[in-house]
């Protein structure tokens, strides 16, 4: 795991989309069983406190629970994991079409772009 | 209870005053960045912590106690230039830590030192700064401590070495140990500091937890820093 950071926003914030993103494109796993707070801090270079505030944050979501004596899992609410990735995908497609905007692309037009990439593959 | 706790310290070189009412508590398990430009008393303050200089006037408690021989048992200390004779080997500087501290783990070190590929029969005076450097963060992060404090641990070395030293005190320090990092190199090591120490002009003037400070100020610790101490 190798996340790159900046140095602007904080860092715990950046670890929990980060940790997202490994949830909702299913690098981890439904139920799969994470690593412990430790390792995952040393995988992504980070302090140990950082890493625990990022898995409470990621727990408050729901993404993540605890099981007492035996770790971190991912959460097996397919549904939940589903939800997040929508958002996260409408959020990406908002911002395109901000930045098509910022540079006088309407989206009607913007589509049309998004098209002709799709039928150039 | 804190492990390292500053009361109204004071120090001054005659009548010139270095630090002046110094306050701060520094918990278990915490990343500490000591942040100041060149001169504003960072290592004079590192060093009345590892009892190496006199107090002027004020206190200094480790686990509640006053600093003595006791709190240099617990305390690892970095020093900004080393105190080690370099005419003598790896292997023998390895002895000498061994005799000399009982928390130090000769095998952990020699295992780190393995991954540096380094022929411990080498005396000190033949390898590069950067090696050097290397090796001395390895001793100092070998010792079982309860705080570590690594003055300008950063200084004079190339970007890599710098990650291999972030990655040395990320992967080594004891779990309810601390660390304290004195630097002015602070974007390098920001992204691994829980909380950041301000000091300028012998004064402590900022005390945050780095993410507050980040989301506060809408910029880097860095650029908080460079602005507020604006040439």
């Amino acid at each position: 795991m190798k996340f790159d950071f900046d140095n602007n926003i904080p860092i715990y914030i950046q670890l929990v989309e980060q940790l997202k993103i490994y949830i909702i494109s299913g690098k981890f796993k439904p139920g799969d069983r994470m690593a412990s707070v430790r390792d995952l801090a040393f995988q992504t270079k980070v302090n140990p406190n950082t890493m625990q505030k990022a898995l409470v944050e990621l727990e408050n979501l729901g993404l993540i629970y605890t099981e007492r004596t035996n770790g971190k899992f991912v959460t097996t609410d397919e549904k939940l994991i589903k939800k997040y990735r929508n958002e996260y995908a409408s959020n990406l497609s908002k911002q395109y079409f901000y930045n098509m905007k910022n540079i006088g692309i309407n989206e009607k037009e913007a589509i049309e772009y998004l098209k002709n990439i799709g039928g150039n593959k | 209870m804190e492990l390292l706790k500053c009361i109204n310290l004071n120090k001054s070189f005659g009548n010139k005053k270095i630090l002046k009412d110094i306050n701060f508590t520094i918990p278990k398990g915490k990343i500490i960045g000591l942040l100041g430009k060149n001169g504003t008393g960072k290592s004079t303050l590192i060093k009345l912590i590892n009892d190496l200089l006199t107090i002027t006037s004020g206190e200094i408690l480790i686990n509640g106690e006053s600093i003595g021989v006791e709190s240099k048992k617990i305390i690892s200390y970095l020093p900004e230039r080393t105190y080690l004779d370099k005419s003598m080997s790896v292997d023998e500087v390895i002895t000498y830590f061994s005799e000399f501290y009982d928390n130090f783990d000769a095998k952990k070190a020699r295992k780190l030192l393995k991954d540096l590929d380094l022929d411990t029969t080498q005396k000190l005076s033949k390898m590069s700064k950067g090696m050097q450097e290397k090796v001395c963060l390895v001793l100092v992060m070998s010792r079982k401590a309860d705080l570590y404090i690594l003055d300008e641990p950063l200084g004079g070395v190339d970007p890599a070495t710098r990650d291999y030293i972030l990655d040395t005190i990320l992967s080594n320090f004891n779990e309810g140990a601390s660390v304290i990092i004195s630097t002015h190199l602070i974007s390098d090591i920001e992204r691994i500091l829980d909380e950041v120490i301000f000091i300028d002009d012998g004064k402590i003037i900022l005390t945050s937890s780095s993410d507050e400070l980040r989301e506060k100020e809408n910029a880097s610790i860095d650029e908080v820093f460079r602005r507020m101490f604006k040439c």
